[in-house]
């Protein structure tokens, strides 16, 4: 059977998608480092892009994935289920507040840098579009598999988000460019 | 050592391309550069999970579940079908989130600003999960079509749009689909995006005589295939 075709989310999706606010991912009781995670998308001429959504899936801060095919030795978290999403306002912003992934195996032994796997969706996208956050300052990450297969190491370097302070609390920032000067790296997985 | 079996790849025969000049809106949001062939690991061959609780009774039920106590206007339909994989096996137990315009054509929502009725009893959303045997059911009414500013005389075709998860991150997939024998359908470049005959015939339901309830409901029948399995795992790391 053949894949059942990709259609855009058009601009109304909120109706559907993103009335009830599932942005908040960690609670008081969830383990791990807690982190606000917000970036802006825009478009091709530069432009935020206010009916976009970003929905993003992510192990807990032992790096276990909330999944049956996740059969590590790693401890899950019952105030965890890694999983949000989030509608972009005027000017293009999303933001979650989750906490910070632990490191999960890669393919063939090698470990995998933390990372938030992303999917992007918007009104003038006909087919979403997968990428991932990685975390500034992680060693790992000069050996992950999937940074070390993109080519152009600016490119690269703008999938790693950036740790800043605010009010005593972790913000990491990453923004989405769709298209044009900056592209955001997206996979074919 | 774990095993990793992973999904296979998005078919981009039947997916549209991010551009496609006939959908305007696609012209700056469409993503140029060539995608990063990336090998898939344990983070997507997981994905959400949504038990149960993630669906009200009545929440299948659009003719009535804007609260009001009174039904929407329109022309009422069952809406059944099957979520399957490539290999034809069901997908149990995954969330279909629904949303459409109302019968008149006009969408609850502060951008749309066609001059069409709202319709007080109708919200136009909606969610059910799939059974064991990856059937679905919901009810609603045939919404409207509806103008846009895309080009001249634009209209879309009566459309509800879905939203689905499926077991993994890799297995996303949010469609459309449409009514046999409307007019407007060749006329759509949401539609007809997709590359090929066979995939935009894909997106049409079907009449369902056999789901139709007399006095009461006509039936319509669409199945969604998503991503599939690979038949041979490779080794995922860790322990």
């Amino acid at each position: 059977m053949k894949q059942t075709p990709s259609q855009t989310v058009g601009p109304f999706f909120s109706l559907g998608l993103t009335g009830k606010a599932t942005n908040v991912l960690a609670s008081d009781s969830t383990q791990g480092e807690k982190i606000r995670l917000e970036g802006r998308v825009f478009d091709g001429d530069g432009q935020p892009v206010p009916d976009a959504m970003v929905e993003i899936w992510q192990a807990n801060a032992y790096g276990r994935y909330n999944h049956p095919d996740d059969k590590q030795e790693k401890p899950l978290d019952p105030s965890f289920m890694g999983w949000g999403r989030s509608g972009t306002d005027k000017t293009g912003l999303y933001w979650f507040e989750t906490v910070k992934p632990g490191p999960v195996p890669g393919p063939e032994e090698s470990a995998q840098a933390p990372h938030i796997n992303v999917t992007v969706f918007a009104r003038g996208m006909l087919v979403h579009a997968y990428t991932r956050i990685y975390f500034g300052g992680e060693t790992a990450n000069d050996t992950d598999p999937t940074l070390l297969s993109i080519k152009n190491t600016a490119r690269r370097r703008a999938l790693i988000a950036n740790r800043e302070e605010r009010n005593g609390k972790a913000v990491y920032r990453f923004d989405i460019r769709l298209q044009g000067e900056g592209e955001t790296v997206f996979l074919d997985v | 050592m774990m095993q990793i079996k992973p999904y296979k790849p998005r078919d981009w025969k039947s997916h549209p391309p991010y551009l496609y000049e006939g959908y305007r809106s696609s012209v700056k949001r469409a993503p140029l550069k060539r995608l990063v062939r990336s090998k898939q690991t344990l983070s997507e061959i997981t994905g959400p999970i949504f038990g149960h609780d993630a669906v009200q009774p009545g929440d299948e039920d659009l003719t009535r579940n804007a609260g009001t106590g009174g039904e929407a206007m329109g022309e009422r339909l069952i809406v059944v079908g099957r979520v399957l994989d490539e290999d034809e096996r069901p997908v149990p137990n995954t969330l279909i989130e629904i949303w459409q315009a109302n019968a008149a054509g006009r969408y609850h929502h502060e951008v749309d600003q066609h001059r069409a009725p709202l319709d007080p009893n109708f919200i136009g959303a909606g969610r059910c999960m799939t059974n064991e045997k990856g059937e679905y059911r919901f009810l609603t009414v045939k919404p409207g079509p509806y103008p846009w500013l895309n080009h001249p005389n634009a209209w879309r075709p009566a459309h509800i749009h879905l939203s689905l998860f499926g077991p993994s991150f890799v297995t996303r997939l949010v469609t459309q689909f449409f009514f046999p024998g409307d007019p407007l359908i060749p006329l759509d470049p949401i539609l007809t995006s997709v590359p090929s005959k066979k995939g935009r015939q894909r997106l049409i339901a079907s009449y369902a005589h056999d789901v139709t309830e007399p006095e009461w409901a006509l039936g319509y029948r669409f199945d969604i295939v998503l991503r599939g399995r690979e038949a041979t795992p490779f080794e995922g790391g860790g322990r």
